[in-house]
């Protein structure tokens, strides 16, 4: 028999916000222990929740790039357990009214190879809410000690409905979900910082079957291709269960990265009982149409949609989108050196091959690049004009990503201009055709492969300033004589 | 003259220290010096900081001259010395909620009531009694043992506020701040012959009180008289961007609008209500209350009668809706941050059993078990929910009410105060919150004001409820009583 994994993956996204969720305190990753703190975050006796606006104006954005309905009215409620890294012994969290439901995820399955792109499908969303983050605890030595800076950091739970149905469409969806959250501003989504945290829930049928299997909840998914290890092995783990005869039993499983194996957390008996209730201590907040209009004034273009419209308007072809779609800055910087030249393909060329090259051996953000989209486009110009040739560019591409020279400045600077006299160089071809003459003797007894022995001495005397179509040219007139 | 001052209104110490006849420094000795020698009887107070209130006395006399100097006003609490229960927060000083758990800590931020009482020139005096974690109706659940009425020592001063009103009872302080989340400043104060009042729910923020039920809990005043109440509340009422439940209203000058009210002869309707003077009612207090509605007649106060039909699921519907909030408000308490730590624990799980259960005591561990037990999956719907829908039907009497009448006159508590001891059973205790836990429910203010004593010499109050954010009324119409019958003024033997 065959069977079919039925997925629905819980993503836990930090927001990016200057404070905490419910405190003026700063929000953070890498700082000394226990210093993101203040008498809310450390749940001291009296302290109060007030919510942080910006966090809210954070999910309803992404509920709104994602085509979530927008509750009418955010409210509150407490989730009761006790855990050391919870300072109150009780989060605050959304339960029957999650600020967003519906809406879906646009994901690209793997394509038949690396330049193809694959099929596209949508994953529905279930729900979206906010919280707040715990602490940390960090065991050492026989003691436990406990860092607060990530308690109160705001954090969004996305659901998706369990209509995953790989490890693969999984990777996908966390993929196609990263990138929408970098877009939107709403999290940097890096999961070594726990900015991005992911649990599956795993369920397997007969294939074709209507119904749901048991569930597994898989737990510590910290990274992306542990997310589609842990997956791949459960579902692997629960059809040799049934195909022992056995049946799968409602529980919560650890996955262990390094070793590949996962084990068993706590049963179902074991499920806590969070008491949920709605928190006395925050009034619900209504989210007005105003809100909502003015925040989607905010929303970006999506990847897809910016892919297919790239490839559209430009020309650009998937293998160059591909590239520059999963990175809105890069993608921007391409539709502003686009817009600054005529040749959109060229500069998408030098932007995803030599401009990414060049940041990735100098280990620099684009943020940080000294060549600007007008540097790009300025150059697309020589070359088009045929006043730098491709060879030249190259360099003159090197020397601005140093300097940050333009490349008018560069070329000058280093004599690299196609600007060698039609004399010379009618002069350098016939002295390469005097130079060799068996070549030549060749070339007229019809081997067409000849003439290239006559252009690299060519090239060598032009410094790589002659064009190489022009070259061809005259080599051939003197060879016809 | 130390006792007199000690006795004295804030407005009567004002004018003193006004015309400096009077420094604070003096008034904090006099008040220092009247508790110390009151305090092994009264034991009000869990703990309190002669040098650091002097200091602030002595602050108070350098502020005063300069503002004169330049001639600036008068803070309205300018070397006032008001006394605070141990379970509102003052930097630099312990706040212990009465509870061992917390015995030893010392927080180190200001409550907003707090940092507005400094504005306003007071002195922060002193942490006074309560009832462990505020819950209780006698005081006698504080961890640190039970404060005595000044009126009679054998006898309690009501609770759980009990600290609060008997150190005002008692020459203590000039006034006190309390909190009360189902009759906590009103029963005391009626039960120690002092003015308290609990504002609307969202009049006054809450950041910086410990927590029991948020959904009732309020901070409020305990005063001298009706006039020194409305000073103190105008000093700490008002928005506060810190609780989100506090209400975004303009703060009225509560004394001089309770005064105009009085000039302009203005005829209350007031609503009495027979479900509060039923079974359960000591007939020495029902006659009282009685004399007191009589006296409103008597200064052409119109008396109708109302209705409150869902005042009977008053009590029942309070103690799903507290406890549940307190289990989840006192679950912070682990040992963990701060706060008592059980010494010898394996692991996390044992030591938040064992600090909790050596920290708290039992009757904060039977509100949290019951709590525990209305919000559990499965019993949420028949209980919490169902508590809910009360409430808002209890409300709905209350503004129905209003319809017809400007307040509503009650007795304050079923009894005068009962001896130590003498209500073992929790619920007997509960019951004797019937008459004030309604207006915590309805999120209404109300105050209790002296309204006469037992022939054993024990004080009554009598309870005014009012509309939502209508204090300067229900200030006035308790002011126009204690113009009759200033019942205030009369000190313990002690």
């Amino acid at each position: 028999m065959t069977y079919e994994a039925v997925i629905g993956l819980e993503v836990h996204v930090q927001l990016k916000t200057r404070s905490k969720m419910f405190s003026r305190v700063g929000a953070g990753y890498g700082h000394p222990e226990n210093t993101l703190t203040d008498p809310v975050v450390l749940a001291l006796p009296g302290t109060l929740p007030v919510m942080n606006k910006e966090a809210l104006d954070k999910i309803i954005m992404a509920g709104l790039m994602l085509g979530c309905e927008i509750a009418p009215e955010c409210k509150w409620d407490r989730k009761n357990y006790f855990y050391p890294d919870l300072p109150k012994n009780y989060q605050i969290s959304q339960y029957d009214q999650p600020l967003c439901r519906g809406g879906s995820v646009e994901i690209e399955l793997p394509g038949p190879s690396r330049n193809v792109m694959g099929d596209h499908r949508r994953i529905p969303l279930t729900r979206i809410h906010l919280e707040e983050d715990v602490g940390k605890l960090n065991h050492a030595e026989g003691v436990s000690l406990v860092d607060f800076n990530r308690a109160g950091t705001p954090l969004m739970e996305i659901v998706s409905e369990p209509a995953i149905h790989s490890a693969d469409e999984a990777f996908a969806y966390l993929t196609a979900l990263k990138t929408i959250m970098i877009y939107g501003a709403i999290s940097d989504c890096d999961m070594e910082k726990g900015q991005l945290r992911c649990d599956a829930n795993i369920s397997i049928r007969p294939a074709g079957a209507a119904s749901l299997g048991t569930k597994v909840e898989l737990k510590n998914l910290n990274s992306f291709s542990f997310v589609r290890e842990g997956i791949a092995s459960e579902v692997r783990r629960q059809v040799a269960v049934v195909e022992a005869g056995g049946t799968v039993v409602q529980e919560t499983r650890d996955f262990d990265g390094q070793t590949g194996e996962s084990k068993s957390l706590r049963s179902k008996e074991m499920a806590h009982d969070y008491r949920y209730f709605p928190d006395p201590d925050l009034m619900p907040v209504r989210v007005d149409e105003a809100w909502k209009s003015a925040l989607r004034g905010h929303c970006p273009e999506l990847p897809f949609d910016k892919q297919r419209r790239l490839q559209r308007d430009y020309g650009v072809p998937y293998t160059v989108t591909s590239v520059l779609v999963p990175d809105r800055e890069l993608s921007d910087f391409f539709e502003e050196a686009a817009r600054l030249c005529a040749n959109a393909k060229a500069a998408a060329n030098w932007i995803a091959n030599d401009l990414l090259r060049e940041l990735g051996a100098a280990k620099l953000p684009l943020a940080q690049s000294r060549v600007r989209p007008a540097h790009v486009a300025g150059l697309v110009k020589l070359v088009e004009a045929g006043a730098v040739l491709s060879n030249a560019a190259k360099e003159v591409f090197v020397d601005m990503f140093r300097t940050g020279e333009p490349p008018e400045e560069v070329v000058a600077r280093r004599g690299l201009g196609a600007n060698v006299g039609a004399d010379e160089l009618e002069r350098w071809c016939a002295d390469a055709v005097a130079a060799n003459p068996k070549s030549a003797a060749d070339f007229k007894a019809g081997k067409e492969s000849a003439i290239n022995a006559f252009k690299g001495p060519v090239m060598r005397a032009a410094k790589g300033r002659a064009d190489p179509r022009r070259v061809d040219e005259i080599l051939r007139r003197l060879l016809a004589r | 003259m130390s006792e007199d001052l000690c006795f004295s209104t804030i407005s009567q110490l004002a004018r003193l220290m006004e015309t400096g006849a009077l420094s604070a420094e003096e008034l904090m000795r006099a008040v220092v010096a009247r508790t110390k020698a009151v305090e092994p009887r009264v034991r009000a107070f869990n703990s309190y900081d002669e040098a650091d209130a002097l200091a602030q006395a002595r602050a108070s006399d350098e502020r005063r001259a300069r503002a004169s100097r330049t001639g600036g006003r008068g803070l309205p609490l300018e070397g006032i010395p008001v006394g605070i229960k141990d379970v509102i927060s003052v930097a630099g000083q312990p706040l212990t909620a009465s509870s061992r758990m917390l015995e030893g800590f010392v927080s180190p931020y200001d409550a907003t009531v707090t940092r507005r009482l400094k504005g306003a020139g007071a002195i922060c005096w002193g942490r006074l009694n309560l009832d462990e974690f505020a819950m209780g109706s006698s005081t006698e659940n504080s961890a640190f043992g039970p404060t005595s009425n000044p009126w009679d020592l054998e006898r309690v001063p009501g609770g759980s506020s009990g600290g609060s009103a008997a150190a005002v009872a008692a020459g203590e302080a000039a006034a006190a701040l309390g909190s009360d989340t189902g009759g906590s400043i009103r029963q005391p104060a009626a039960l120690c012959n002092v003015v308290g009042i609990k504002p609307t729910y969202g009049r006054v923020s809450r950041f910086g009180l410990i927590a029991f039920a948020s959904s009732l809990d309020q901070i409020g005043a305990f005063a001298r008289c009706v006039g020194d109440a409305a000073l103190v509340l105008g000093v700490i009422a008002g928005h506060d961007p810190r609780d989100s439940t506090s209400v975004d209203a303009p703060v009225p000058d509560y004394a001089g609008a309770a005064s105009a009210f009085a000039k302009s002869g203005r005829r209350w309707r007031l609503g009495i209500a027979k479900e509060y003077f039923g079974e359960g009612l000591d007939p020495e207090v029902g006659a009282a209350v009685q004399a007191a509605i009589d006296v409103y007649r008597a200064q052409g106060c119109e008396i109708r009668e109302v209705s409150l039909p869902h005042t009977k699921y008053a009590v029942g519907t309070y103690y799903i809706i507290a406890t549940a909030e307190c289990s989840s408000n006192l679950a912070r308490y682990d040992g963990v941050r701060y706060g008592h730590r059980s010494a010898a624990t394996t692991d996390a799980l044992d030591l938040f059993f064992k600090s909790r259960a050596e920290g708290f005591g039992p009757e904060v561990k039977r509100r949290i078990i019951l709590g525990t037990y209305v919000l559990s999956s499965g019993y949420y719907d028949a209980y919490y929910l169902r508590a809910q829908k009360v409430r808002t039907l209890i409300r709905r009497d209350f503004l129905d009410a209003f319809a017809h009448v400007d307040a509503i006159l009650t007795p304050t508590s079923p009894t005068p105060a009962f001896r130590k001891g003498e209500k073992a059973d929790p619920l007997a205790m509960y019951l004797n919150d019937i008459y004030t836990i309604g207006v915590n429910l309805a999120g209404l203010p109300g105050i209790s004001v002296p309204c006469g004593f037992t022939r054993g010499g024990l004080p009554i109050g009598l309870q005014v409820i009012g509309q939502p954010f209508k204090e300067a009324e229900l200030l006035a119409v308790a002011g126009a009583y204690e113009s009759r019958c200033d019942w205030g003024r009369r000190r313990p033997r002690l």
